[in-house]
């Protein structure tokens, strides 16, 4: 037990940190992911084939590619980009991007897939009626989706979305890889030094699980808020 | 682009697929035992077993895959009495490590595929059978484990996508499957999209070969 104190005996006050760092990571990447998903599910459900065929191909790639090589891509690749485009602006001196903005982007991206596919989901099965109906009253178009369509659609969308937030979660843990020390890279560290890797792993995992214990209760409270009346 | 690192890359890739799909077909097909399992005990109407097995498959879902494969890969050599046992025999080995955390992983997703699947069978095909007189075992291999294959093979075609994907985590474990290779060359060559253009697609071709086996599976069990 000694090895979590808290202080410069145990390893308590930074696997807290750790674990603070893991959600941070894990609700920038959703929210990255939602900003994708803002882009590519209208084009999923655009008529232009062209569109249609470009956001296909971003959620067939992401979701048949392997987490860790996406990772590995924007680890690698990163910098590189940003450097490519500052010198077309000509800046030239090298670029360092920091290891959390690499790993919420690239796991944003893998969210943003996963997400894109929900709401298109959602959003399909939303009755047609629904749309004629708002019309005929006289609302208008943006209002419509605002306060017709969007709720409704995310009472669909909460169930998966909330698989879509533990699917984040976990991949968090790949991120280790790039040095940003969350959970798992924190466990590394501590499992080095102390040479217990057991019980740090192990810990790790009851963290994890703690995580999505509680956000899972968090959600099915949101859940039970939008299926009022059904 | 360097067309040339991506040519001279495909061989090599080409060949660390065979590990991947070493490791995906061997930890589906312990998976699928260990599933099975764990769906049946699932059903079991005795409290304690079926907490268990709620249990296994929910401390499986809910933590990384990297975190079981890191706990036995490196913590279970910590023990110094699995040393000591014939189990240290496979358990030294990175490949068996990380196929054990697959099947176990894959496992758990499978029980509630399986579950999920049992739940869902007719309670009147069993009556109906029950009253024919087929004996209990019987219904389990001839009626409740056909109808429950046809349930769960979209899902399941689900999972095995899922672990494909997971076998890339073998590559933290120092196996070189095809994200080990791709790791390596892209940090000796520093040419990260090239090296990800390759590997992604072989990552997309099993991807639709599995995609395709299942849609021709659900086709030959629709008995609609």
């Amino acid at each position: 037990m000694e090895l979590l104190a808290f202080g410069k005996t145990g390893w308590g006050d930074e696997l807290f940190i750790a674990t603070l760092m893991t959600i941070a990571v894990s609700i920038t990447a959703m929210f990255i992911g939602f900003l994708f998903a803002l882009i590519f599910t209208p084009l999923k459900l655009s008529k232009n084939k062209f569109l249609n065929l470009i956001a296909n191909s971003y959620t067939t790639v992401i979701r048949g590619v392997p987490e860790l090589l996406v990772i590995y891509l924007f680890f690698f690749g990163g910098s590189g980009a940003v450097m490519f485009v500052a010198s077309i602006f000509g800046y030239n001196e090298y670029i360092e991007i920091n290891a959390f903005i690499t790993g919420s982007c690239a796991i944003g991206i893998i969210s943003g897939a996963y997400s894109t596919e929900v709401f298109r989901g959602a959003l399909q099965s939303i009755d047609k009626g629904q749309y004629e109906a708002s019309k005929v009253l006289g609302i208008k178009k943006n209002i419509q989706f605002i306060k017709v369509i969007m709720p409704q659609m995310l009472r669909l969308a909460i169930p998966n979305l909330s698989n879509v937030w533990q699917i984040t979660l976990k991949d968090t843990s790949l991120i280790s890889v790039t040095g940003l020390v969350e959970i798992m890279r924190q466990s590394y560290i501590a499992a080095g030094s102390t040479r217990d890797p057991l019980f740090f792993y192990s810990f790790a995992a009851v963290l994890y699980l703690l995580l999505t214990f509680v956000s899972m209760k968090l959600i099915n409270r949101l859940e039970l808020k939008y299926s009022r009346g059904h | 682009m360097d067309l040339e690192l991506m040519s001279s890359s495909i061989p090599k890739l080409l060949s660390a697929t065979v590990v991947t799909l070493k490791l995906l077909s061997l930890s589906l097909f312990f998976g699928l035992f260990i599933g099975l399992l764990f769906a049946i005990l699932r059903l079991n109407k005795n409290i304690i077993i079926n907490k268990f097995a709620y249990g296994y498959s929910y401390v499986f879902r809910g933590t990384p895959l990297l975190v079981q494969i890191f706990i036995i890969y490196f913590g279970f050599g910590q023990i110094e009495y699995l040393r000591s046992t014939i189990l240290w025999v496979i358990l030294k080995e990175p490949y068996w490590c990380a196929i054990i955390a697959f099947a176990l992983n894959t496992g758990a997703y499978t029980s509630e595929i399986l579950r999920s699947a049992f739940q869902t069978i007719k309670p009147g095909f069993i009556e109906a059978a029950k009253s024919l007189g087929i004996k209990n075992k019987i219904i389990f291999y001839k009626i409740q484990i056909p109808i429950a294959i046809k349930q769960s093979l979209p899902a399941y075609g689900n999972e095995i996508i899922l672990m494909l994907k997971g076998t890339s985590l073998a590559s933290t474990v120092t196996l070189m499957d095809v994200t080990g290779v791709a790791k390596y060359i892209i940090s000796t060559t520093f040419k990260p999209i090239e090296v990800f253009i390759v590997a992604g697609s072989i990552y997309l071709f099993i991807t639709f070969i599995i995609h395709n086996l299942i849609k021709y599976l659900e086709k030959k069990f629709s008995y609609q």
